[in-house]
């Protein structure tokens, strides 16, 4: 179990030290908390020991955390001489009274290689035992990512649902003329400029395995679908046809793209390689616009936007062929379809007279939940534990990112000091 | 040659390419007329705000015959393009809230361009359809893209070739106007016309 986390945090620490010749973004995009979870379990992340001696501590990220997933009450370990780091320092009663359900506990120390050894331990506050701990091995610049995957396992004992605290998303901001992808931690921490241009750039869709971007640029003078490797920065256009090329989406198995392009007139389905070589094999043959494709999990559905009926509706189209079938019936406008990563529901945005909202719909019963109340609400993707939806908005005329809990309880927004931030898309868990 | 046996032997074609993706009712109008605006695909609901879905009533305007007159000026050179005199220096063609028409006004301007290209083979063009701001963005790329088909269809209509063409779209990317009102939508609901090499 231990080999396993400590596989994977070191394959993701490969992939966030991939960045390192990319210039840092200095700002980092600001998180304000909006709202609540029906019910909040009380826990107390008390500062580990030795935390203090090192540039980066890392408790405060965990609680951060906890904190913004809405679903945690964070408790004062304030005035506890000497704080607890083990578990036989740990006095259950004294958390007892403080209302603390569970007790987060830790240690850091100086590797003799350099790096540093982080472990924590979970406490049961009720049942006086460790419901999980780990150690990490990790240098200075992996102990904020340490951080995050401390909070994934911490959120997935207490909630049953995997964390998404050690996840990345990708969205684009506009400074004046000029646009950029960036690509930041899930808490907007750390964001990397990986593709800028002054001509816009839109629709950025993750490859399954989270290494690459597909994504849509104008810099010639049309829309054109690139895919960039986040590894090496390289980056080639994957579709450029005669017309206008745009709104990728990855095959589950990251085989192929579904791409949106007008070569034979209309806009169009098409099924494309994600090295762009080969002909691409047509998937919609309608007189009427379609496009947004979205894989369903299982790779057996394909969902689009299409006015074919009159409006812009959703529609559900089997990948290997067959009819497809409208899905939106409420409304006149609903556009941008998600799914959900449990395959079960989908996400997408809904007119509701002057208003574009976020709503979620089921699968099976059909029911749909609004979940947002903007003006402008656009481009919702879920987060891949499903828990959560990012979405862009709009505050006093900038663009900012929101993210509302799945249940439409938490609400989360994240600015950006310097510009306008759109096109969010939230990245897979790391593989 | 004049324009019109030209215009019909394109015409035909069109309606038979419309008649295997199955529209057919509005390319019927489209040979009856001759000059008759390229009508779009029924239910081309653009832009598409607080309507309800409903028949493509707008779709196809009778109007006046503009643009079966036969081809005797003498060709206009690249010149032309850029006197400000000459109608081959506009290129922006306006489109109503909800739809992709070729409104009455822009019959003029689209033939002349339609014209040129007919003149001078080697022309080329690159029609840049736009949207406003609001819904999605990419569905506003598309419906960019069907307005700038639709100025394309009509050139080919009136003698311009295929190839010489291309249609894309900015969808709601590049605003002319960066306003939140009526006024900056109808200015950014336009498709513009670019020559390659200008």
């Amino acid at each position: 179990m231990k080999t396993r986390w400590l596989h994977r945090l070191s394959c993701a620490v490969a992939i966030l030290l991939s960045f390192a010749p990319l210039a840092p973004a200095r700002a980092a995009l600001t998180i304000e908390i909006i709202g609540t979870g029906a019910t909040q379990l009380p826990i107390a992340v008390v500062p580990f020991r030795a935390e203090e001696r090192i540039a980066q501590p890392v408790t405060p990220v965990i609680a951060a955390d906890l904190a913004r997933s809405g679903l945690f009450r964070m408790i004062d370990s304030g005035g506890l001489s000497p704080l607890p780091h083990e578990p036989q320092d740990l006095n259950f009663s004294v958390w007892r009274a403080r209302g603390a359900d569970a007790v987060v506990i830790g240690s850091i120390s100086q590797l003799p290689d350099g790096r540093y050894d982080v472990r924590f331990r979970l406490m049961d506050v009720a049942r006086q035992v460790q419901l999980t701990g780990f150690a990490y091995a990790a240098s200075a610049d992996q102990l904020r990512l340490t951080a995050h995957r401390i909070a994934d396992v911490i959120y997935e004992a207490l909630t049953g649902a995997k964390g998404v605290f050690s996840t990345r998303i990708a969205y684009i901001v506009k400074k004046g003329k000029r646009f950029e992808l960036q690509v930041a931690d899930a808490d907007g921490y750390g964001a990397q400029t990986v593709r800028w241009s002054d001509e816009p750039i839109l629709s950025p869709s993750w490859s399954p395995d989270g290494t690459r971007l597909a994504y849509v640029s104008l810099e010639r003078k049309k829309p054109v679908v690139y895919v960039q490797s986040l590894t090496t920065g390289q980056y080639q256009a994957v579709a450029n046809y005669w017309g206008s090329n745009s709104a990728p989406a990855w095959s589950p198995d990251g085989r192929r793209l579904a791409v949106v392009l007008s070569k034979d007139g209309g806009s169009q389905i098409y099924f494309i390689g994600t090295d762009g070589k080969g002909e691409p094999r047509r998937m919609t043959f309608s007189s009427a616009i379609d496009t947004e494709p979205n894989f369903s999990p299982d790779g057996e559905l394909l969902l689009f936007t299409s006015d074919r009926g009159g409006s812009p509706q959703i529609y559900g189209m089997p990948v290997a062929g067959g009819e497809a079938r409208r899905l939106t019936f409420e409304g006149t406008y609903n556009v941008t379809p998600r799914f959900n990563p449990d395959g079960k529901s989908f996400t997408y945005i809904q007119r509701n007279g002057g208003r574009f909202n976020v709503a979620v719909q089921d699968m099976t019963t059909r029911q749909v939940q609004v979940l947002t109340d903007g003006v402008i609400d656009e481009s919702p993707s879920f987060a891949p534990n499903g828990r959560t939806i990012l979405y862009a908005t709009e505050v006093r005329g900038r663009g900012v990112l929101s993210a509302v809990s799945s249940d439409g309880r938490v609400k989360q927004r994240l600015t950006e000091e310097a510009g306008d931030v759109r096109e969010p898309a939230w990245g897979p868990f790391p593989k | 040659m004049g324009s019109l046996p030209q215009v019909i032997i394109y015409a035909r074609n069109h309606a038979m390419k419309r008649l295997l993706t199955g529209t057919i009712i509005l390319v019927l109008l489209t040979l009856g007329g001759c000059a008759t605006a390229p009508s779009e695909q029924a239910g081309a609901a653009v832009e598409d705000r607080g309507k309800p879905a409903g028949p493509p009533a707008a779709a196809v305007k009778p109007a006046p015959d503009t643009g079966a007159k036969p081809l005797v000026d003498k060709p206009l050179g690249a010149a032309a393009l850029k006197d400000p005199g000459n109608i081959l220096s506009r290129r922006s063609v306006y489109f109503d809230f909800d739809s992709n028409l070729v409104k009455d006004e822009f019959r003029p301007l689209v033939t002349a361009h339609a014209r040129y290209l007919q003149q001078n083979p080697g022309a080329k063009i690159r029609i840049e359809g736009n949207g406003d701001e609001r819904g999605s963005r990419e569905y506003n790329i598309a419906l960019g893209q069907r307005r700038s088909e639709a100025v394309k269809q009509m050139m080919q209509l009136l003698g311009a070739r295929a190839s010489q063409i291309e249609s894309v779209s900015f969808g709601e990317e590049k605003p002319r106007a960066t306003g939140h009102d009526e006024a900056s939508w109808a200015e950014n609901r336009r498709a513009d016309i670019v020559y390659l090499g200008e």
